[in-house]
């Protein structure tokens, strides 16, 4: 059986917000088929009340204060930015 | 005498007695990257110029009687996915190959505390993803035993260079191997510490419930100075553990005698190759002839353990790496008119297909209607790896097995066939899905003259034990080759 189209990986690459060409579809289309195919196996597995890890450790929520202190300045944020404009970050139109 | 070979506590000593300088460190140190650095490609960025000016400071300091700590001096390499503060940290992605960072990862601080020097930032593959070094866009790293083969991944130029005396210590990171099979595949000693014992803040996330921080060094001895440091609580990483951090160096008994070793059945099976089957089995031999006691155990879970780890690694892959978007930092198309096609191209032309890979499998598990039958299972079976290990570590200290199903394969040889690249990981990954603390330590070479690695496996914040038993067989076993580069 196939796990996965051609269809669903170009559906897959839009959420993923990557793209690719007819050769890596077709490629990344029999590759994670493989791939899906082999992890699937777990689906055998019972874990008829077994609760998923979050933390391998019994570690709960962490708090702390909430208290004003020292932040990078507007110049270094924007430091490594590729295109800004006065103190923002500057992107191309919205669609 | 070959400096650059020397261990960090012997310079240490020298620099203490002031029988060397740290500028003699530094100078062969670059000596060394000078002579097969070409043939090797084990650095991004080397930091030459830095290093040396940092050795005459340090220099200065020890002359007017400062402190020597363990790292003062001391020519380390990072992996190049810990952000080092105005000093280019890339991941090996052309997606930050300008990316300058604005603050030091914390491990990174504490080092400095030191006065460590930073020799330079260390290859790997692209985002920690992989286990040969050849998903770098900087080029693939070549192991110093054997310059067709490839160091193993993902921090395969923090072991190539220590291998090759590029430097004297490294530091990696370990998702599902990253630190230990490199490690192994160089003949040298990788250590994964428990989740949580090391910040990670500053560290380039991969899978953030699985990534670990640890040394890379020569011998047992350093790795564990090398742990004190960079261990400990971080109030800037949320999962880091708020536990009191022993002195590990204190670990370090040459004394075996009635610990309890278990050997994990599943992992020493035909899918494991002969020669390293039979370097485990000479490993527990000495071990017996030392007063452990050796005892076969099952683990029936860990035969589900890469499945789960290729299923929750890459979806937190996806979510991680959902932050490159050519906004704030990184690569952008500027070509590109309105903001989702400037996503997608500068996604698409930033990321190697590995990474691609990954996060498409990721974006996959966790997308409606899959969630449940693959991440969620995923975690739920992580659950019965983490209780069947639970269950061995009532009854043993450690567990022991292969670090690699082969030695270094060659460069070429399953970069095509990502499930087989896949498997070199096998017996590493259930160390990181139950988040416990392991170390590969090199157990002797194959009839082909590769270095073969033993894995010693220790409970939940039982570093002290995997130490104890590392240290008593890297006395026993004595493993003192060299690459010949």
């Amino acid at each position: 059986m196939k796990r996965i189209s051609k269809e669903d990986v170009k559906y897959v690459a839009k959420l993923a917000e990557l793209e690719f060409d007819d050769k890596e579809t077709e490629e990344f289309t029999s590759q994670l088929d493989k791939i899906l195919d082999h992890i699937a196996n777990i689906s055998s597995v019972n874990t008829e009340g077994i609760p998923p890890t979050s933390h391998v450790l019994d570690v709960k929520n962490v708090f702390r204060e909430d208290v004003v202190k020292k932040s990078v300045t507007q110049e270094s944020a924007l430091k490594n930015a590729p295109d800004r404009q006065s103190n923002g970050f500057k992107v191309p139109k919205i669609d | 005498m070959e400096i650059n070979y020397l261990a960090a506590y012997q310079l240490k000593e020298k620099l203490v007695k002031r029988e060397i300088s740290c500028t003699d460190i530094v100078k062969s140190v670059y000596s060394r990257i000078d002579d097969v650095e070409e043939k090797l490609n084990s650095y991004i960025r080397l930091e030459r110029k830095g290093a040396l000016k940092k050795a005459g400071e340090v220099d200065r300091l020890i002359d007017v009687g400062n402190k020597v700590a363990d790292f003062t001096g001391i020519p380390l390499a990072i992996k190049d996915n810990m952000c080092t503060e105005n000093i280019n940290t890339t991941c090996a992605s052309r997606i930050l190959e300008n990316y300058v960072p604005i603050y030091n990862a914390t491990v990174i601080e504490k080092l400095t505390e030191q006065n460590y020097i930073l020799a330079g930032k260390a290859n790997m593959d692209e985002f920690a993803m992989g286990s040969s070094n050849e998903n770098s866009y900087f080029g693939p790293v070549k192991n110093p035993w054997d310059t067709g083969r490839v160091p193993g991944g993902s921090s395969g130029g923090p072991a190539a260079c220590v291998a090759a005396g590029e430097a004297i210590c490294s530091l990696g990171s370990d998702t599902g191997g990253s630190i230990r099979q490199p490690a192994s595949l160089c003949g040298i000693v990788g250590f994964k510490p428990t989740y949580g014992r090391v910040s990670r803040y500053g560290l380039v996330a991969f899978a953030s419930s699985l990534d670990q921080i640890g040394p890379l060094t020569r011998n047992v001895r350093d790795c564990a100075a090398l742990l004190n440091v960079i261990c400990g609580h971080d109030k800037n990483d949320s999962t880091s553990i708020d536990v009191e951090v022993p002195d590990f160096k204190k670990c370090l008994e040459s004394d075996i005698k009635n610990m309890k070793i278990g050997v994990p059945v599943e992992l020493m099976v035909e899918g494991i190759d002969s020669e390293v089957r039979e370097a485990v089995r000479k490993t527990l031999k000495l071990i017996e002839d030392m007063g452990g006691e050796v005892e076969e155990v099952s683990i029936p879970s860990l035969e589900h353990a890469l499945s789960v780890y290729y299923i929750i690694a890459p979806s937190e892959a996806s979510s991680n790496l959902s932050r490159f978007d050519g906004v704030r930092y990184g690569y952008r198309n500027m070509e590109q008119k309105t903001l989702r096609k400037m996503y997608r191209k500068s996604r698409a032309e930033g990321f190697g297909n590995e990474v691609k890979r990954r996060i498409m499998i990721g974006t996959y598990c966790l997308s409606a209607g899959y969630y449940d039958a693959y991440y969620e299972k995923a975690q739920r079976v992580r659950t019965l790896i983490i209780n069947d290990f639970k269950k061995a570590f009532k009854k043993y200290d450690v567990l022991i097995s292969p670090t690699s199903p082969t030695t270094a394969f060659k460069v070429g040889e399953r970069i095509d066939d990502p499930l087989t690249m896949y498997l070199s990981d096998i017996c590493t990954i259930p160390v990181n899905l139950a988040g416990l603390p392991a170390i590969s330590i090199p157990a002797g070479l194959s009839s082909s003259g590769l270095p073969i690695g033993v894995q010693i496996i220790g409970d939940i914040l039982r570093e002290d034990n995997v130490l104890r038993a590392a240290y008593s067989l890297e006395e026993a076993i004595s493993f003192k080759s060299r690459p010949g580069l």
